[in-house]
């Protein structure tokens, strides 16, 4: 029973982070719950179907399939990461302006949350098809009692589902002013963390060898395999020890997107007397 | 910039990381097996800084997922499959992998040296 809490628990509280990164990023928009419901749901039955056919997906590309499809996600993830903060350096301004004069409400309903939704889906796709593999795997193995089984599962997904609960209370502790700055910050890093992930397993399928070479080994400071480890690991990309090509792209990435999102401030700040002409980019 | 910039930006990156590519080459191959939740050999030697490709073959019927953080692995292998895996060039060490389904029994390490 331990061993289903713990895995169930892990996979739950790191798609819980990225979500509730998410939901503290859309703190004020009226129709996010619906987006980020839906999303998740989505991604909840995207699991199911990634497990079943989790066999024929890894026969794919030489058997580089699984690889392949995890890169794939892991960088639509960062695009809409990506695209989403530099659509609030672009609006963010407008919106913070909005809010003083006609309330939060109708100023931040147009924010990218299908991005987000897509986000929240994929997150709860890539980890939830684990725990859908595991469970299936101990049910087709028997031995380990149905119930017990069943509880270790339930337990893992309130335990996984409570702790990402406080991370998002925790956020939204952080004053309004900063709470934007704050989260778009976050999500520049966990986008930067997922493109690195992404590197790990094009270069497990064979597809990348250059820089395999570790950049630094930390694992004797702050192992991966911890508690903390693990979860700046979800958080930021966090890796003990990362091939210099990971290093490299988690940098880009970062680079990238602060010079889009400071590209469009720009952009907004020069044309700023004419909001009108500004309102899409 | 909008969305399908940036969509089909990173899709080009994509498809040239992947089409510049070389699949896996027929480097020194090793092979374990995983039985009754264990790994077996459970230590594998491997010649430090030289990359190396690992296959791995589930003779149980339920899936497993060989999970290294220090390998920078993870990979689902399902019952009675097997899947191969590329070692990047190691710095002489140990490195620990597990299956994660079946954390308690499947447990090995790769030698660097």
């Amino acid at each position: 029973m331990l061993a289903t809490l713990l895995i169930v628990f892990r996979e739950i509280f790191e798609a819980g982070l990225i979500v509730g990164i998410v939901l503290a990023a859309t703190k004020g928009v009226p129709a996010r719950g619906i987006w980020i419901g839906f999303g998740t749901i989505a991604g909840v039955a995207g699991a199911c179907v990634v497990a079943a056919f989790a066999g024929e997906i890894g026969q794919l590309f030489q058997g580089s399939g699984q690889e392949l499809f995890n890169a794939t996600v892991l960088m639509i993830a960062v695009v809409m990461l990506a695209w989403h903060n530099i659509w609030m350096a672009s609006h963010g301004r407008e919106i913070a302006q909005d809010m003083k004069r006609i309330g939060a409400e109708v100023a931040a309903g147009d924010r990218p949350l299908f991005a987000l939704a897509v986000v929240c889906g994929l997150a709860v796709l890539r980890e939830g098809s684990e725990v859908v593999l595991f469970l299936y795997g101990v049910l087709t193995a028997g031995g380990t009692s149905l119930p017990s089984m069943a509880l270790g599962g339930a337990l893992g997904v309130l335990a996984g589902m409570a702790v990402s609960a406080l991370m998002y209370r925790g956020l939204l502790a952080i004053p309004a002013r900063y709470l934007f700055r704050v989260t778009s910050g976050l999500i520049t890093l966990l986008a930067a963390g997922l493109a690195a992930q992404a590197v790990a397993f094009l270069q497990q399928a064979g597809y990348n060898d250059t820089l395999t070479f570790t950049a630094w080994d930390t694992s004797w400071l702050l192992p991966e395999d911890s508690v903390v480890g693990r979860l700046l690991h979800t958080l930021i990309g966090y890796t003990d020890r990362p091939s210099a090509a990971q290093l490299v792209v988690y940098v880009l990435t970062v680079a990238v997107i602060l010079g889009l999102m400071g590209g469009q401030r720009t952009r907004m700040l020069r044309t700023a007397p004419s909001p009108a002409v500004t309102s899409r980019s | 910039m909008t969305l399908p910039r940036l969509l089909s930006a990173s899709l080009l990156v994509l498809t040239v990381t992947v089409a510049g590519a070389q699949l896996v080459a027929a480097e020194s191959g090793i092979s374990v097996t995983i039985k009754d939740h264990k790994f077996t050999p459970a230590e594998i030697h491997v010649p430090a800084g030289k990359p190396a490709v690992l296959t791995i073959k589930n003779e149980d019927g339920s899936v497993e997922e060989f999970d290294s953080s220090a390998l920078k692995i993870e990979k689902v292998i399902a019952g009675g499959g097997e899947g191969s895996v590329r070692l990047r060039p190691l710095d002489p060490g140990r490195y620990p992998f597990m299956g994660e389904y079946h954390a308690d029994t499947a447990q090995g390490v790769v030698i660097a040296e």
